[in-house]
């Protein structure tokens, strides 16, 4: 890069050297966007292990919940990263089940091998988020705009094509073991492989948000997009790239599940949308952007999905789910507002020194 | 005559149909502070987003050091030395004070087979610069900006600016929220970064300010430079009224005097009540 800093030296020496400690404190726990997040999930998980009895917390119990929370997850963590960017991606309800009525059609429908029906389902992904892209910032109409317009589009395409080629909005497809094993299988008969694409997932957008440098870009951005273009980041291909992020996110889920399934439908994957924005506020991170972690991305899908499955081991209605879900929603909203008030105004009281 | 470190020569600049900057000609030259004047709306902020890469001019050029440059975006204009504090934005509220400081140009380090953003130098040399520009009340780099104050916030771009090595430091109204002595912190960095040989622009409304720091004076009304001198080769009188536009200022102040004469039959009474 030619932007480097230039040190200076001469002048750095004869500066009172900055004092810090490396005792976590008070301000850099509050500082943290998922203490809210951390409060949510600890409170439903009492809440189930209460009400839900033995069976919720059974590995069964466990599994029920992860693996919704990994489907969930998946895409949920691309969602954070264009929330924290300052942009929103509802075309992944769409993608979801596009993506597995390309494989289905393609190595079900017509026999191609599946690891064309893979390729083709993850290309689509990488060719709607460019799509989504290039309008958003070609455009400058906003991302919820365009990205609701590409959610109706794709529906439509993938709805027209699907019986114009197969006939039929629901398609069969059969996999072999490779490809069974590593997106469609489920590990001691409960838990999905999808777990371990989430957990890697995880990893990997963690070190994206928190140490590199396209990390600090997306917090920029979101903060102030004019001000992160004057400072010199390509903010036109961060855009761009963060939207074939989501999309292909939501296609390996779509693949995944098309192989899980042994079938694809037509019109599977609409939940993604709400839920996907859900796991992601409850997960502290701000929807007008500048704001957010992945710890919290993950909390708060693992929040959702607690919620979302552990309701079937009580006695209630599974009807109340939802009801749970909206005010956990709200509370988790004022929770993050308030811990990001404390993290703004928190400055030590006291002398560092002292400490 | 040296050749100046940065001449612009006939700049024109419009938005559509509407013009915003006329024939432009102006130089800055090395350890000078080139105070730029003028009304609201009169293009100081559309000329310095020229120079910083922002916005291309529709016509005219621009030469660095004699050779003619054209920045195709703010990156290209700060990759050829110049730092621009623009007068709105320029730091991330939620943001920490060292990833801020950093931005667009993030400090890494090597970890195993990886690059990784280093939060605790990048965290250190931004107390680091504050303090040399005398903010020391703060000593932790991982603070969110969002919780300094305005003086703090522009003391974090100016020492952003001067850290990466500007030959031109451009500074659109810094002192225009800050307090008296916020202010007068800035105006000392203008005249220890002038004493680095640094070329600066300084933007400002403050006539005691700009007198105060500035070596040369350009004045803009409604586009068009309407004046252009060096220091002592104008009263203050002049500078005020060419500052308010070209008006007399004079005049203007009779007339705030005729309202205050013809307001003094009510307003003791609201005043006295109070
Ligand atoms: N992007 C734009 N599109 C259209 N018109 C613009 C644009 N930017 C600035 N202008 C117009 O150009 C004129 C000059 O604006 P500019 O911001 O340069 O003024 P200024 O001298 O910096 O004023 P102030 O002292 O209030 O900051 C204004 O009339 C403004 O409306
Ligand atoms: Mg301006």
């Amino acid at each position: 890069m030619t932007s480097q800093a230039h040190h200076q030296p001469a002048a750095a020496a004869t500066a009172p050297p900055a004092p810090h400690s490396s005792m976590p404190s008070i301000g850099s726990l509050v500082r943290r966007p998922e203490v809210g997040s951390l409060i949510g999930m600890v409170a439903v998980l009492v809440f189930f292990s209460v009400f839900g009895g033995a069976n919720f917390m059974s590995a069964g119990g466990a599994a029920s919940w992860l693996n919704v929370a990994s489907e969930l997850g998946i895409i949920a963590l691309p969602i954070g990263l264009l929330m924290i960017a300052g942009h929103l991606d509802l075309s992944v309800g769409s993608m979801v089940p596009a993506s597995s009525m390309t494989i289905a059609i393609l190595s079900g429908h017509y026999g191609l091998p599946i690891v064309v029906g893979i390729l083709a389902a993850l290309g689509l992904g990488l060719a709607v988020g460019f799509i989504n892209g290039v309008l958003v910032i070609r455009t400058k109409v906003p991302s919820f705009v365009v990205t609701l317009a590409t959610l109706f589009a794709l529906a439509g395409l993938t709805l027209g094509l699907s019986v114009i080629l197969s006939g039929s909005t629901s398609v069969a497809l059969k996999s072999g073991p490779t490809a069974k094993l590593l997106f469609g299988d489920y590990l001691g008969g409960k838990f999905e492989v999808t777990l371990f694409w989430w957990i890697a997932a995880v990893l990997i957008v963690g070190f994206i948000l928190n140490f590199s440098r396209f990390g600090n870009w997306i917090l920029a951005m979101g903060g102030d997009a004019v001000s992160a273009r004057n400072a010199g980041i390509p903010t036109d291909r961060v855009t761009i790239a963060l939207f074939m992020s989501s999309s292909l996110c939501a296609s390996f889920v779509g693949m995944s599940q098309a192989i899980l399934y042994n079938s694809a439908q037509v019109a599977a994957g609409q939940s993604f949308i709400f839920n996907s924005i859900i796991a992601v506020v409850i997960g502290g991170v701000l929807l007008t952007g500048g704001y957010g972690s992945v710890v919290g991305i993950v909390l708060g899908t693992l929040t959702f999905a607690i919620v979302n499955q552990g309701i079937f081991y009580t006695g209630f209605d599974a009807n109340w789910a939802s009801l749970i879900i909206g005010v956990l929603l709200l509370a988790a909203v004022l929770m993050n507002n308030t811990f990001r008030t404390m993290a703004l105004t928190y400055a030590p009281r006291t002398k560092p020194r002292a400490r | 005559m040296t050749t100046p470190l940065l001449r612009l020569t006939a700049i024109n600049k419009s938005f559509g149909p509407i013009d915003v900057l006329h024939d432009i000609s102006l130089e800055v030259n090395r350890g000078e502070v080139l105070c730029l004047l003028g009304d609201n709306g009169a293009g100081k902020s559309t000329l310095i987003k020229i120079l910083s890469g922002v916005h291309k001019p529709t016509s005219g050029t621009m030469e660095m050091d004699g050779r003619s440059v054209a920045f195709d975006s703010p990156r290209d204009a700060s990759d050829h030395g110049i730092a621009t504090v623009h007068q709105f934005g320029g730091t991330f509220p939620l943001m920490s004070i060292g990833r801020s400081f950093f931005v667009g140009a993030e400090l890494t380090r090597r970890w195993g087979p990886l690059t990784i953003y280093d939060r605790k130098r990048a965290n250190e040399i931004a107390v680091t610069e504050m303090r040399q520009l005398g903010i020391t009340r703060i000593d932790d780099g991982d603070r969110l900006v969002g919780g300094l104050s305005g003086g703090e916030r522009q003391a974090l771009a100016i020492a952003r600016a001067v850290h990466f090595g500007a030959s031109v430091l451009i500074l659109d109204e810094p002192t225009a929220a800050l307090g008296v002595k916020e202010a007068a912190h800035v105006l000392r960095i203008v005249l220890q970064a002038r004493r680095k040989g640094i070329a600066v622009i300084f933007i400002t409304h403050n006539v005691v300010h700009a007198l105060t720091v500035g070596d040369h004076f350009a004045v803009l009304i409604r586009g068009a430079k309407a004046a252009d001198f060096r220091k002592g080769e104008k009263s203050r009188e002049a500078i005020t009224d060419l500052m308010a536009g070209g008006e007399q200022m004079a005049e203007l102040e009779a007339e705030i005097e005729s309202f205050s004469a013809t307001d003094d039959g009510h307003a003791p009474h609201g005043a006295s009540h109070a």
